[in-house]
């Protein structure tokens, strides 16, 4: 399925089986600068929508990682812990966060698609 | 310098470069300042201690001194040997306050004023302090006259090939050793460009810092950027670089709270200023600090340097505690060190904890993350000494 999106600036892509990957945006990351570290949720602990379950941090700054959604963390991603650098150069792909096994799907309605987060990022 | 319209932010006289640069620009001490140019922090500091880099430093604040009796005056405000600075001789220097606390650091160097008519004391004072040190300067007035120069715009050109590549324009620059400064002549095709320059700078490599005219600045800004060792540099940068040549950032490693010997910089105070000295004391708060000089114990805590044993960032504020879990102090400084390749931070503890090769556990989001002390700078410092 297509990309939802969260005002907190994470992307969020569902699977048949209902697992969803989660990563920053684009955006994030260009805020953020060169990322140097990130701190990853615990496998196989459960998290609520809105929880605190990472950490990313550039030169600059460090930012909270929200869960979009409630469920069970099933991976983190190690290559990502090892090259923090990935969140810059490939966010949407090799540069995600974690997965989570959703334990409610309709969470991800009060998301935003594609249209409506580029229609927040211009009114940002 | 102007003002924009609709900020209130002070612009300095390369903000229309900066823009064409693709800088993202910040407020910092009133100022919009490029945080970084579209390569990013990493890029830019490898670049600087790979080649060299410009930096816009025009924030800062220069100030004349003149008169027969400056040096001795200034020497009332700072703790250093001002009187016995030669011309074209650099030195760091601290104004200080009754309890002994920093009121900001700065630069002084004796020079030729650029109209001839004699020396003059030539100050460089930080951006944020800058209201202040004029205030403070102006209590010498009856000794002194006091000439602020926000006409003046402040480059660094900092990296190991800073000074050949600026030697290309003016060969006379490579004449210079760390710690000194000249009037100099960039020749160029609008009409050669008075500068006064000094080999020194904030980022621990060989460099210049370099004073000219708002007028002539963006022309010689373009100059240098012209040529292929050169890279524009932002103000995160600058943070990283000066971080790992540990040299302290005002109001946060030093500011009121902190004596120069708690800071680590007994050095900069000559021993003619010290107890025992021609002219010891008759600086604000001298009887504080030279007793720290002659009886360390009399300063309570230490500025220390702290590397991460694992990867995550400590940042300015962050309590430290020891293995028994007393509290040992709070970074004043932190970050990811890109050349060191991990965090690294400056923090004051107290005196006990000061040991070498320490292990002190920095609190971040309720984890111990084991910082191990190491000896500053984090990175070798390349001064070209002659």
């Amino acid at each position: 399925m297509s990309l939802k999106f969260t005002p907190d600036h994470e992307w969020i892509r569902v699977d048949a089986a209902g697992v969803a990957t989660v990563g920053i945006t684009p955006h994030a990351q260009d805020a953020l600068g060169d990322v140097v570290f990130v701190d990853l949720p615990e496998v196989g602990k459960t998290y609520a929508a809105h929880d605190t379950v990472g950490v990313v941090e550039s030169v600059k700054a460090a930012a909270d990682v929200f869960s979009p959604v409630s469920g069970e963390v099933t991976e983190v991603n190690e290559t990502l812990r090892a090259d923090p650098s990935l969140a810059n150069s490939d966010p949407q792909d090799s540069g995600w966060f974690f997965r989570i096994k959703l334990s409610d799907p309709s969470q991800l309605d009060g998301l935003m698609d594609e249209a409506a987060y580029a229609e927040l990022l211009k009114n940002a | 310098m102007s003002h924009s319209a609709d900020s209130e932010l002070i612009l300095t006289p390369l903000h229309a470069l900066h823009l064409e640069l693709g800088a993202r620009m910040v407020p910092f001490a009133g100022y919009a300042m490029p945080v970084q140019y579209p390569k990013g922090i990493l890029a830019e500091h490898l670049h600087t201690r790979q080649s060299a880099g410009l930096f816009d430093i025009s924030h800062m604040g220069q100030v004349a001194l003149r008169g027969d009796d400056a040096a001795a005056a200034l020497e009332t405000l700072v703790p250093m040997d001002i009187h016995g600075l030669p011309e074209g001789k650099q030195r760091y220097a601290l104004f200080t306050n009754e309890q002994g606390g920093v009121l900001d650091d700065l630069m002084v160097i004796p020079r030729q004023r650029a109209d001839g008519a004699g020396q003059e004391l030539f100050l460089i004072v930080n951006a944020a302090c800058k209201v202040q040190d004029v205030a403070l300067l102006q209590t010498l007035s009856d000794r002194c006259e006091v000439v602020p120069m926000p006409e003046q715009a402040l480059l660094a050109l900092q990296g190991p090939q800073a000074v050949q590549t600026f030697a290309r324009l003016v060969p006379e620059a490579a004449d210079l050793v760390f710690m000194t400064g000249r009037w100099m002549d960039v020749p160029t095709e609008g009409g050669a460009i008075r500068i006064f320059a000094t080999r020194s700078g904030y980022t621990g490599e060989d460099g210049l810092e370099i004073s000219v005219t708002a007028a002539d600045a963006q022309r010689l800004a373009r100059l240098l950027l012209s040529l292929p060792e050169v890279e524009p540099i932002g103000l995160g940068a600058r943070d990283t670089l000066r971080l790992e040549a540990g040299l302290c950032l005002y109001g946060h490693d030093i500011d009121t709270s902190t004596t120069p010997v708690e800071a680590g910089l007994t050095w900069a105070i000559q021993k003619v200023r010290r107890h025992g000295g021609a002219r010891a004391g008759g600086f604000p708060g001298a009887e504080v600090i030279l007793a720290q000089i002659d009886q360390p114990n009399l300063a309570p805590r230490r500025r220390i340097g702290l590397i991460g044993l694992d990867r995550t960032p400590v940042r300015e504020g962050t309590e430290l505690l020891a293995a028994d879990g007393r509290s040992a102090g709070r970074v004043s400084s932190g970050s990811f060190a890109p050349s060191a390749g991990g965090p690294v931070a400056m923090a004051y503890v107290a005196a006990e904890f000061a040991v070498p090769a320490g292990t002190l556990y920095a609190q971040v989001r309720g984890r111990a993350v084991p910082m191990q002390l190491q000896p500053m700078p984090f990175v070798p410092h390349r001064y070209w000494r002659g």
